[in-house]
């Protein structure tokens, strides 16, 4: 296969390149590359070509919630946004804690997926925080990292048992920073909405307390934390302080936290209920800072879908989560790469190169030896996002009838087009 | 009578989305109302073959009859669909009930729900125009109505007046939408409780000033309402015991001296005697307590006059 004719991320600069694929690696990349190479030709004249887009945080809802998604949709939503490699988080029912369901995801999506799947497990058995899971076993059957994600372990003893465990593995510990007693029955960010809406409030304080303990934690056992979704300033100063005297952490965040805020929550919108919530822009500017900065490593969806009727409640009632993987590079690039905020070179750092050398895949660059994992995207292309054109099972984005520049037009994975023409049925 | 503006098949969630020229509308129409409740013969025909909806997810004594009474003297059929806790216990969402009642041919519905923004679903899923009748601690804005009316019929405007309401503040769907109707037409409100009862960046999200101190809030004040005090907050750990409460917020002949002579006082009901007011100023000749209530009826019969499109 050849993709010819594109602008082909080459780190810091976009180069007009031919890019020739052979089985699943890249084979070469270079100015021009004759067509009878390859039997088949993607010409990617007048757009850009990205290594495909790696995301950490992915709620792929199966097994058990399959009404919300299942790994083939959500992997063909991974696909459609321009993704290559997913990490589905073990909170499904039953949870990811043992090696059975570890490698039903991992046979379920190397059968039928639209992307590569890897498995995160969980870090304490049902992501109860009292007991450890196996991870030796886990490992087996191919876990890149330990979470509790969706929960969070509130015991400091156990969660630095279960650190110290895991750094046995020289696996990444994640954290979904949130103290249950200061979250209780919080709906949105404490502050300004909270008031206005007379939801209750789910205090920074909340994840900042966490973050802080975790960060002593990892300091103290040597190992390495990743912070899931942070969200607010004082968080991002305590990474940013941690990295300086050499702290093994890393952190992420999502889209919805570089660009939306609590004021998304006027008129009770349940698509904009998320954990953690949507804050302050003086916390959104943060997030945004820490990205440029480095202090964040990378961005991550928290892609977590949610059926209709399952959102269309009271505020109070409907599940926390946002639909995020067909969103995120047109919703980042068109408001934030073309208001200048971002250079397109760095969001293209954030969402691929940074998160694949997290995962240690060979992927993330389009250069020699890589693997073949391209996206070509059509910066001038509108995407409309709407119930009849999203892939996903679910629909619930806060950008649901909005559209966006930055369409994927092709998605290749491991050298096979998953996403575009000629896309396996 | 105010021919200019339009309330017909809007909703009522809340005061921010009126106009002061339309509060006052409301206020004019509700003294038509209440010289009606003052016949010998309280019925009006101007309603007659509408049918309105009182959707009632929250215990409630009052307000609901205060609803049913003003449909009845307009001459409106009313339904009643009466659920205590939430609809989830029941196993039918909120939006699977709206459907079935509207099915039945409904022109307005009236919602009390314990969660907030719940009016705004029903009217999503009907179309019909939304009465809210308090949706958790968000807002109430038929009690403001109510309240800002008994001040207006005793002090004339409201503008300038130096207002203030004590008590649990973070719970109060009434506080926050008498905040909005009273900045509206020009008061200068404080609201003053203990710091674990009051919710944050109030004075950024309302324009009002936020007092600690009962004397200190209470100075000058034209204007004094108490607010009920639940002993619930005490087990959530919001403030030691009722007593200790008292000691610093209850309004007494103590604490109302700082107000000024004849500062009006005000409660939505119901009282905790005792606890967040004392009988002596309850009952005394500047309450309007139960002047209140009258003036319950009167402000939702002008609503639903209104937002249905009566004729007088």
């Amino acid at each position: 296969m050849l993709v010819k004719n594109g602008l082909v991320y080459q780190g810091d600069k976009f180069e007009k390149l031919d890019v020739l694929i052979k089985g699943t690696k890249i084979e070469r990349v270079a100015p021009s590359i004759d067509e009878t190479e390859a039997t088949k030709i993607i010409d990617a004249e007048g757009k850009h070509v990205f290594p495909g887009f790696v995301d950490l945080h992915t709620h792929l809802r199966d097994p058990g919630q399959t009404h919300k998604e299942d790994i083939i949709s959500g992997t063909k939503a991974a696909a459609k946004g321009g993704y290559t490699t997913i990490c589905a988080m073990p909170n499904t029912d039953p949870i990811v804690d043992n090696i059975a369901t570890v490698e039903y995801i991992k046979r379920k999506a190397k059968d039928v997926g639209y992307c590569k799947v890897s498995v995160i497990g969980a870090l304490t058995k049902k992501s109860e925080g009292k007991e450890l899971t196996e991870v030796a076993s886990m490992l087996e059957g191919g876990i890149v990292a330990v979470s509790d994600d969706g929960g969070c372990v509130q015991n400091t003893k156990i969660k630095l048992n279960a650190m110290k465990y895991a750094s046995n593995f020289n696996i990444p510990v994640i954290v979904h920073a949130e103290d249950y007693s200061l979250s209780a029955k919080g709906q949105i960010n404490a502050g300004r909405m909270s008031t206005k809406l007379g939801l209750g409030g789910i205090p920074a304080l909340a994840e900042e307390i966490i973050i802080s303990r975790d960060i002593m934690l990892a300091e103290n056992l040597n190992c390495h934390l990743h912070i899931a979704h942070i969200s607010t300033a004082k968080a991002i100063q305590m990474v940013r302080e941690a990295k300086s005297r050499g702290v093994k952490v890393t952190c992420e965040v999502t889209p919805h936290h570089l660009l939306l805020t609590e004021d998304a929550c006027d008129n009770y919108d349940t698509n904009t209920k998320v954990k953690p919530p949507l804050r302050t822009e003086k916390d959104r500017l943060a997030c945004l800072e820490g990205l440029l900065d480095n202090t964040i490593d990378f961005i991550a969806s928290d892609h977590a879908p949610h059926s209709d009727f399952e959102k269309e409640k009271e505020f109070n009632l409907a599940p926390f989560g946002i639909n995020v993987l067909e969103t995120s590079f047109a919703s980042l690039y068109t408001e934030l790469v073309l208001e200048n905020k971002i250079e397109l070179t760095k969001l293209i750092e954030k969402l691929s190169t940074s998160p694949a050398k997290f995962l240690k895949i060979n992927s993330g660059l389009i250069k020699e030896g890589c693997l073949a994992d391209i996206t070509v995207v059509d910066l001038e292309g509108d995407i409309h996002f709407s119930a009849e054109t999203m892939v996903s099972k679910s629909n619930n984005t806060p950008f649901i009838n909005q559209t966006f520049k930055g369409r994927v037009d092709t998605t290749i994975c491991d050298g096979v087009v998953t996403w575009g023409a000629g896309t396996k049925s | 009578m105010q021919n200019e503006l339009n309330f017909v098949g809007r909703c009522l969630y809340d005061l921010n989305d009126y106009t002061a020229e339309e509060i006052y509308a409301i206020l004019e129409a509700s003294k038509v109302m209440k010289e009606i409740n003052k016949r010998d013969y309280k019925k009006l025909p101007t309603l007659k073959g509408k049918t309105i909806c009182t959707l009632f997810f929250e215990n409630s004594t009052r307000t609901l009859m205060s609803f049913e009474l003003a449909a009845d003297r307009l001459s409106a059929d009313i339904v009643r669909f009466a659920s205590n806790g939430s609809s989830l216990a029941k196993g039918e969402s909120l939006q699977d009930t709206v459907y079935t009642i509207n099915a039945m041919g409904i022109d307005l519905y009236v919602i009390r729900h314990n969660l907030p923004g719940s009016p705004q679903l029903v009217h999503k899923h009907t179309g019909k125009p939304v009465l809210n009748a308090g949706d958790g601690h968000h807002a109430h804005p038929t009690q403001a109505l109510l309240d800002i009316f008994s001040i207006w019929e005793k002090l004339g405007s409201l503008d300038g007046l130096k207002i203030t309401l004590v008590g649990d503040i973070a719970h109060s769907r009434v506080v926050r939408s008498n905040l909005i109707g009273m900045r509206k037409l020009g008061a200068e409100v404080t609201v003053c409780g203990p710091k674990t009862l009051m919710p944050s960046q109030m004075s950024e999200v309302y324009g009002c000033k936020v007092e600690y101190d009962l004397k200190t809030a209470l100075k000058d004040a034209d204007v004094v309402m108490g607010l009920r005090m639940q002993l619930e907050r005490q087990s959530e750990g919001l403030f030691p015991s009722l007593e200790e409460y008292s000691k610093l917020f209850t309004l007494s002949k103590e604490t109302m001296k700082y107000a000024k002579k004849d500062a009006l006082v005000l409660h939505p009901g119901p009282m905790n005697r005792g606890i967040e007011i004392l009988p002596e100023i309850a009952d005394s000749s500047r309450s309007v307590i139960l002047e209140q209530v009258t003036n319950g009826v009167a402000v939702r019969m002008a609503l639903l006059f209104l937002m249905l499109g009566g004729r007088m």
